[in-house]
């Protein structure tokens, strides 16, 4: 696994890019993948998409899917393609700090 | 005596009563089977009756031909499970108490979640009668734009919708009318498959056979009046036939029970399938939260698991035995040819050859004549061999050998292969499973259990707790990597988006 600089911090992703460790990441990172990932301007309404993925992560060690996020996080999905176009899961697990949703397989 | 009943006669719940009568005299232990219905259904089956490879007669038998004797089968509903009580209430009214639960009632396709896709002319082959409409279907089509679509994962067999559309290929082709069907391919993923090679190599296939991609497609409904999917960020999709392969959920009861997540599927351990809330339930074959492929050949790595630690679990001990999520799947490419996937929690499918002691080289990721026949003679194993409880001549771990690794891979390189088919672990200090039978029926060797049993029992509410609603969101200062500072590299390395 990679160890790369980000904000000046010596973080741990994968060779995709996502990083590895939960408690590698906090709120001041988050604007700076949010700019890797085309997100521009992180709002109140990205902030509480960002902070359900990461409450929700610790205990089942998955980052939840479009569908949870939608369904137990209670975010309209059209609103998710509004705030993180195009590859709203890849984007959101990104900017979160967490790993891309695996859909299983 | 201890009680076990098992939900769900099929793949995973016919197994596991096969083998633990054959170990265990039914007066020590007495084993239930509930379903539904009395029609056992070999699955992969659907995936070859529309393109006319099959008849449905090959598909279905009888479930009481397969549960051995001294395996009571009970064909009921399930109303719910009290895993506090410790009893499962049928549809008719009756109740059946247990000791041990196995849920084995997999998942099922809910075409009705996805506004649209349950109208008569959208179809999947994910059940026999929308398997024998879409053959149907198939027959009658004379030329437009086929769609294949994903509606989203897991789904039962996640290779089968790139099968269909290889099959659907090679069936026009055939018919020498492939030139009037343009073929679609419409997937939830940003490629053909979950994992980077495979979906590299599954890709290629798709340009070499003129099969456009559309990837990163969340479906939001079906407009069925329109002909077009309809995903939630506006992008539309016409089609003329249409194969949706539905949302894959567990049953009702699952819910109802207070057992499942959103999913319906019961959150359970990723090595021993034991279910996180209830010690004493146990989740085999495509019912749990196993982050691998939902899929005959895991039922079957799992079991194998879930009997070794049988001993170990009525008496009390510990489960020392981990599945690693081993997979491996035949994928059907057209023409009489196929290819193989192998592949576990570590380790995605790789290219190569797979050592079969007994059959031979087959080809991984890559096409064969020899793969395809393998998969026509699972048929025959499956109904003679697996359900049954007979040794295949299967690892249920994972192997490298032979295979071409680029990245990252965990798995048995090498070592006891082909007398790791024999035995793959040492045998339990003192359980061997008759062994293990006296101990278990000791109640003081289940004591030692009782202080994991998470405070006793509980209500079906507690349990939905878990599964259900998140902690709340608490802010953490963030720790920098510990990698030796020489080995970092200077710049990030992005996704693509």
């Amino acid at each position: 696994m990679p160890t790369t600089r980000i904000g000046g911090r010596a973080i741990d992703v994968n060779d995709e890019g996502f990083l590895t460790e939960y408690s590698q990441w906090d709120e001041n990172l988050a604007p700076i993948l949010a700019g890797y990932a085309g997100v521009e301007d992180l709002t109140d309404e990205h902030w509480k998409v960002l902070r359900f993925l990461r409450a929700d992560y610790p205990a089942r060690k998955e980052t939840a899917t479009l569908r949870r996020v939608a369904s137990v996080g209670g975010f309209d999905m059209k609103e998710l393609f509004r705030l993180f176009p195009g590859k709203p899961a890849k984007k959101m697990a990104y900017i979160a700090g967490l790993p891309k949703p695996k859909g299983c397989v | 005596m201890r009680r076990l009943v098992i939900l769900g006669g099929g793949t995973a719940g016919t197994m596991v009563a096969n083998k633990l009568r054959a170990a265990y005299p039914p007066d020590e232990l007495h084993i239930t089977v509930v379903d539904r219905d009395d029609d056992h259904h070999y699955q992969p089956g659907y995936l070859f009756l529309p393109v006319g490879i099959y008849s449905e007669d090959k598909i279905v038998r009888s479930r009481h031909h397969f549960i051995p004797d001294g395996v009571e089968l009970v064909l009921a509903e399930i109303d719910r499970v009290d895993a506090a009580a410790k009893a499962v209430h049928l549809g008719d009214g009756r109740s059946l108490e247990y000791d041990t639960l196995v849920i084995a009632t997999g998942v099922e396709p809910r075409p009705d979640l996805t506004p649209g896709a349950d109208h008569p002319d959208v179809h999947h082959f994910y059940d026999l009668p929308h398997s024998l409409a879409l053959a149907n279907a198939m027959k009658e089509f004379s030329g437009g734009r086929l769609i294949v679509h994903l509606t989203d994962m897991p789904i039962k067999c996640p290779v089968a919708p790139l099968e269909f559309t290889f099959l659907a290929d090679a069936h026009f082709r055939e018919r020498k009318s492939r030139k009037k069907v343009e073929i679609v391919y419409v997937t939830p993923l940003d490629g053909a498959f979950t994992k980077p090679i495979a979906s590299r190599e599954l890709g290629q296939m798709f340009t070499e056979r003129d099969i456009r991609l559309e990837p990163d497609f969340a479906v939001e409904r079906v407009d069925t009046e329109a002909k077009e999917l309809v995903s939630y960020d506006d992008r539309r999709v016409p089609y003329d036939l249409l194969v949706s392969i539905p949302l894959n959920v567990g049953p009702e009861y699952v819910a109802r029970s207070g057992l499942g997540d959103d999913m319906n599927l019961v959150p359970c351990d990723q090595h021993t399938m034991r279910s996180l809330e209830h010690p004493d339930i146990f989740v085999l074959g495509d019912g749990g939260t196993l982050q691998t492929s939902k899929a005959g050949s895991v039922a079957h790595f799992s079991v194998d698991v879930f009997m070794e630690n049988w001993p170990y679990y009525i008496a009390g001990r510990e489960l020392p035995h981990k599945f690693d999520g081993h997979a491996n799947c035949f994928i059907e490419t057209g023409h009489g040819k196929g290819m193989l996937l192998d592949f576990n929690y570590g380790t995605q499918p790789y290219t190569g050859g797979f050592p079969f002691p007994g059959v031979g080289p087959m080809t991984l990721l890559g096409e064969s004549r020899s793969n395809h026949l393998a998969k026509l003679a699972f048929r025959f194993v499956y109904w003679e061999f697996l359900l049954r409880g007979r040794p295949l001549p299967f690892t249920t771990d994972m192997h490298l050998l032979g295979k071409k690794i680029e990245g990252e891979a965990s798995g048995t390189a090498n070592k006891d292969l082909v007398l790791g088919l024999l035995k793959r672990h040492p045998a339990p200090p003192t359980t061997t499973a008759k062994a293990a039978k006296p101990s278990a029926r000791k109640p003081a060797a289940r004591k030692p259990s009782s202080p994991q049993r998470a405070g006793g029992p509980k209500t079906p509410a507690a349990s939905r707790q878990s599964a259900g609603p998140v902690p709340d969101y608490v802010p953490i200062v963030a720790v920098d990597s510990t990698a030796d500072p020489s080995t970092i590299l200077p710049d990030p390395i992005i996704p693509k988006f």
